[in-house]
């Protein structure tokens, strides 16, 4: 029983002791980090990045995770399944596909060219914004779903039963109960998703362009090519900084009872 | 628009990628073109014979069990340790055994890499594996939490009423049945392992991990035979995923039995 | 009552407990944090006796069951088993078996792996293992189950396969844990009598709990009645049932009408009371009970007896009260009558329903009507 507990107690000074190593850079670092607006722009740039994702996650996840839980009864566990393989499933060769498919003469142009909606193939589709967030949008997606499925599944169906029995209509039951009762879930899945896209480096450098460069990229940069670690270092503060504030504001609504992410 | 169609969509947006990559790996062109002209093998022979992506394979595989095996008894021992006794700290512990996997990877890499070279641990195979371990753990320690949780209470004490010793006990009633979900974790944990890139990256030593040569051809550009790679990857995902899900689910149907009389 | 005949509160199981304690409980006390579970609980169990546990959930009886079997340590006081202390024996060296709530089968091994269980723990060689799993089986009316796993019987049968799987190693004290709580109402009284049997034929001393005080009343040689840590009343359960020692006791057992009285003058065993509303009855009364000032009256509603026409009888012989009809709710085997006293005060009457004449559907609500009460059977309490 001392050898899980010595570990954990590792563990448990790597999160502190990385944090000491920190401060010690920071000085340094933190006049490069605060007079070059470069870092302010892309940390800026990949929270609002990580915003949308996680917006758009929730509204494709949402009909999802109702439809698994509320009006499936057959297949229930293969679909479940269906749905936890892709995270399983190399994160690489997801991102490589967009790669892909969003190419000069991948299947979107090709699609879109031959329904008549464009004329000459759109070259804009790769290495932009909207390339990373319809990636982000998709690796994610699981992430959201089935901590949906979860408090979703969990709601007594009595429940939506008496609120239409009341009179509600479909819309105001969601609005009413159905979203106040799924918003542990809905915390858990966004706070995975918002904290795996603000991370994330291989997404940018493989379908961002040259303006699109977002915080893990830097921080990879750092550590990799340019071999500046203090300043990789620095970099990554914020970022853990700002997904830390957002584990304990969703720990106090009781986000993390889940068991798995 | 219908709840079945929407789910359908998403379901299709899921799988798009996937599809796409194991298409092309057949696609006889270098150039990712819609629609596929011809098809061939080819890619799929080139990567029999590519040395560096098998020297990978074989890394890939190696850290992947030895992350998974550390996981294991780890991982089991704390969950023990965490659903047996009341400690002080014991929420504390379950969040920081938490972190590598709910932290961004980005974050935590960078962590690792730093506490290493503050034990001035040269990057290699060790670091990746120990790296590995820390998020491994994790996913073992969760899922057999969740098992010993299910358990009913009564069979430790059921088991010690009929005259069996601690040690006995645990050998005999409690390890048969978490073993599924112990098994499940490693499984997973080794999936999770073969995967992984975020992290990896900022422990590699020389030798690079199969996800990490494909990381770096991409960057160089596209090449087939990374599709052939990949959808080769994503056979051993699916063998993993299924049978921890097997297992897992063994495991629930002897949990049913522990509580069958609730019905 | 005759000298001679001996006093209900001396029977012969007190007696049995006295001469040969096969468990013994010192002043054990029990307290999770600043909660006391069990509060100071001393108790003889005599060998072989059937001894239950009733009281509410939370009155202690469970942790107090918990502590005999060794899954709880007492806070304080001693446990002795045959004269043996058992203070600091862990539940795997203590000559005790458990039926567990739920039974606690090992889902992971069959049938006979469950029985054979204890007697592989013990050590006993294989040929002996089978033949006594076989006979256990026998015992509790369950032959050739042997290879089939927990989850394929009926909960009756797990039931009995958990008590094969305590008694099959000879234990010197069977604890019960609420062991019927799961069976239908039919299969739970088959059992009721079924352990009764098995007590008497494998010669174990049985500590049942249950909150299910008809299952204490069948099968027990004495019943202790536990409430907030406490033992309130040990007794058979015609002791408990007939002469309850306090309000307590005497509303958790059965039904019940507590009345409020003012006792105005004491006789031998008998009490005048003065009921609310003016009327005077005569009673029984217990040690301990106040013998003047406020008190309460206990009296089973079907110890009653109804008069609709009192005047004819010369009404004043009789010990009863006056009051008006409120309702009669029929109830199969018997019928319910509520009557209110003039001061607002309802007392029940239970009668058989022998036969149509018997329903009294002459009676209508409103009408006056009088409850008389045998003085035997009404009894002023201690507290």
């Amino acid at each position: 029983m001392v050898a899980p507990l010595a570990i954990l107690l590792v563990h448990a000074f790597w999160s502190v002791d990385y944090l000491t190593i920190q401060r010690s850079f920071m000085l340094e670092n933190f006049r490069t980090l605060l007079t070059s607006d470069l870092y302010g722009r892309v940390l800026g740039r990949s929270v609002a990045i990580a915003a949308v994702v996680t917006l758009i996650d929730i509204v494709l996840a949402f009909p999802v995770a109702y439809f698994l839980a509320k009006k499936v009864r057959r297949h229930r566990e293969v679909l479940l399944l269906l749905v936890v393989f892709p995270l399983w499933s190399s994160y690489l060769v997801r991102v490589f596909a967009w790669k892909t498919i969003l190419g000069t003469s991948g299947i979107l142009n090709t699609f879109l060219l031959w329904t008549g909606v464009i004329e000459v193939p759109v070259s804009a589709f790769l290495y932009s914004k909207t390339a990373m967030i319809i990636t982000f949008c998709q690796v994610w997606l699981p992430f959201m779903i089935l901590p949906l499925y979860t408090v979703i599944d969990r709601m007594p169906n009595a429940l939506l039963e008496a609120s239409a029995d009341l009179g509600a209509t479909g819309r105001q039951t969601f609005w009413k109960v159905i979203l106040p009762l799924s918003l542990p879930g809905l915390l858990a899945g966004s706070l995975s998703v918002f904290s795996l896209t603000l991370g994330d480096y291989i997404t940018p450098t493989l379908l961002g362009g040259p303006g699109d460069q977002m915080i893990g990229r830097l921080v990879a940069d750092s550590f990799g090519m340019s071999n500046n670690w203090p300043l990789g270092a620095a970099l990554v503060l914020p970022v853990l900084l700002i997904v830390s504030i957002l584990i304990w504001g969703a720990g106090r609504f009781g986000a993390l009872g889940r068991t798995a992410s | 628009m219908g709840l079945p169609l929407m789910t359908a969509l998403v379901f299709l947006l899921l799988y798009l990628p996937l599809a796409v990559v194991v298409l092309y790996s057949f696609s006889a062109s270098e150039v990712a073109r819609w629609p596929i002209a011809s098809y061939t093998l080819d890619w799929y022979r080139e990567l029999r014979q590519d040395r560096e992506i098998l020297a990978a394979l074989r890394l890939s595989v190696v850290i992947g069990l030895a992350a998974a095996l550390i996981a294991v008894v780890l991982g089991t021992a704390a969950a023990l340790a965490i659903d047996r006794f009341d400690f002080p700290g014991k929420h504390a512990i379950r969040f920081v055994v938490a972190l590598p996997i709910t932290l961004p990877g980005i974050g935590t890499g960078v962590a690792k890499l730093s506490f290493f070279s503050l034990l001035t641990w040269e990057m290699s195979r060790w670091t990746l594996i120990v790296g590995h371990a820390t998020f491994c753990i994790a996913l073992v320690l969760n899922n057999v939490v969740a098992r010993l949780g299910q358990l009913p209470r009564n069979l430790g004490e059921a088991s010690a009423d009929l005259g069996a010793s601690p040690w006995r006990t645990f050998w005999r009633i409690t390890f048969p049945l978490i073993r599924p979900a112990i098994l499940a974790g490693g499984v997973l944990a080794f999936t999770l392992s073969f995967d992984e890139v975020v992290v990896s990256f900022f422990l590699q030593g020389r030798e690079p991990t199969l996800p990490l040569l494909i990381w770096g051809r991409l960057r160089i550009g596209l090449s087939p035979e990374i599709n052939a790679a990949a959808t080769v990857i994503v056979l051993v995902s699916l063998v993993g995923v299924l049978l921890s899900n097997r297992l897992l689910r063994g495991g629930a149907r002897s949990g049913e039995m522990a509580t069958g009389t609730s019905r | 009552m005759s000298v001679a005949v001996p006093s209900p509160s001396t029977s012969t199981a007190r007696t049995a407990a006295v001469a040969q304690p096969g468990i013994e409980l010192r002043k054990v006390r029990k307290s999770f944090g600043e909660t006391v579970a069990v509060d100071e609980v001393s108790l003889v169990v005599g060998r072989g006796e059937f001894l239950t546990l009733l009281g509410p959930s939370g009155c202690g009886k469970t942790t107090t069951l918990r502590m005999i079997g060794g899954f709880e340590l007492p806070t304080s006081g001693e446990i002795a088993i045959d004269g043996e202390t058992m203070n600091h024996r862990p539940p795997h060296r203590r000559p005790v078996n458990t039926v567990f709530q739920n039974y606690a089968l090992f889902p992971h091994l069959t049938v006979a792996g469950n029985v054979a269980y204890g007697l592989e723990m013990a050590g006993v060689a294989k040929a002996e293992r089978q033949r006594r799993v076989a006979d256990a089986l026998e015992m509790v009316r369950l032959p050739g189950v042997e290879n089939r796993r927990p989850s394929e019987l009926s909960g009756g049968q797990q039931q009995r396969v958990a008590l094969a799987r305590a008694l099959v190693n000879r234990p010197a004290v069977l604890l019960l844990d609420e062991p019927l709580g799961a069976l239908d109402l039919k299969l739970r009284k088959a059992m009721q009598v079924e352990l009764k049997q098995l007590n008497r034929a494998v010669g174990a001393t049985f500590v049942y709990v249950t909150h299910d005080q008809e299952e204490a009343l069948a099968m027990s040689d004495r019943i202790a009645v536990m409430s907030a840590g406490r033992v309130l009343q040990l007794g058979t359960p015609e002791e408990i049932y007939e002469s309850p020692r306090n309000r307590f006791v005497a509303d958790f057992i059965g039904q019940t009408n507590l009345l409020p009285v003012e006792v105005v003058a004491i006789e031998g065993d008998r009490a005048r009371v003065r009921v609310s509303g003016g009327q005077i009855l005569t009673c029984r009364t217990t040690a301990g009970a106040p013998v003047a000032g406020p008190a309460t009256l206990a009296v089973r509603p079907e110890r009653l007896h109804l008069r609709s026409e009192l005047g004819e009888t010369g009404g004043l012989a009789w010990n009863h009260l006056e009051g008006t009809l409120a309702e009669t709710i029929y109830l199969g085997t018997h019928t319910q009558w509520v009557v209110e006293l003039p001061d607002g005060v309802s007392i029940v009457v239970h009668r058989q329903n022998r036969g149509p004449a018997e329903r009294g559907e002459s009676l209508g609500p409103g009408e006056p009507i009088a409850v008389v009460i045998d003085p035997d059977a009404a009894t002023l309490l201690a507290e």
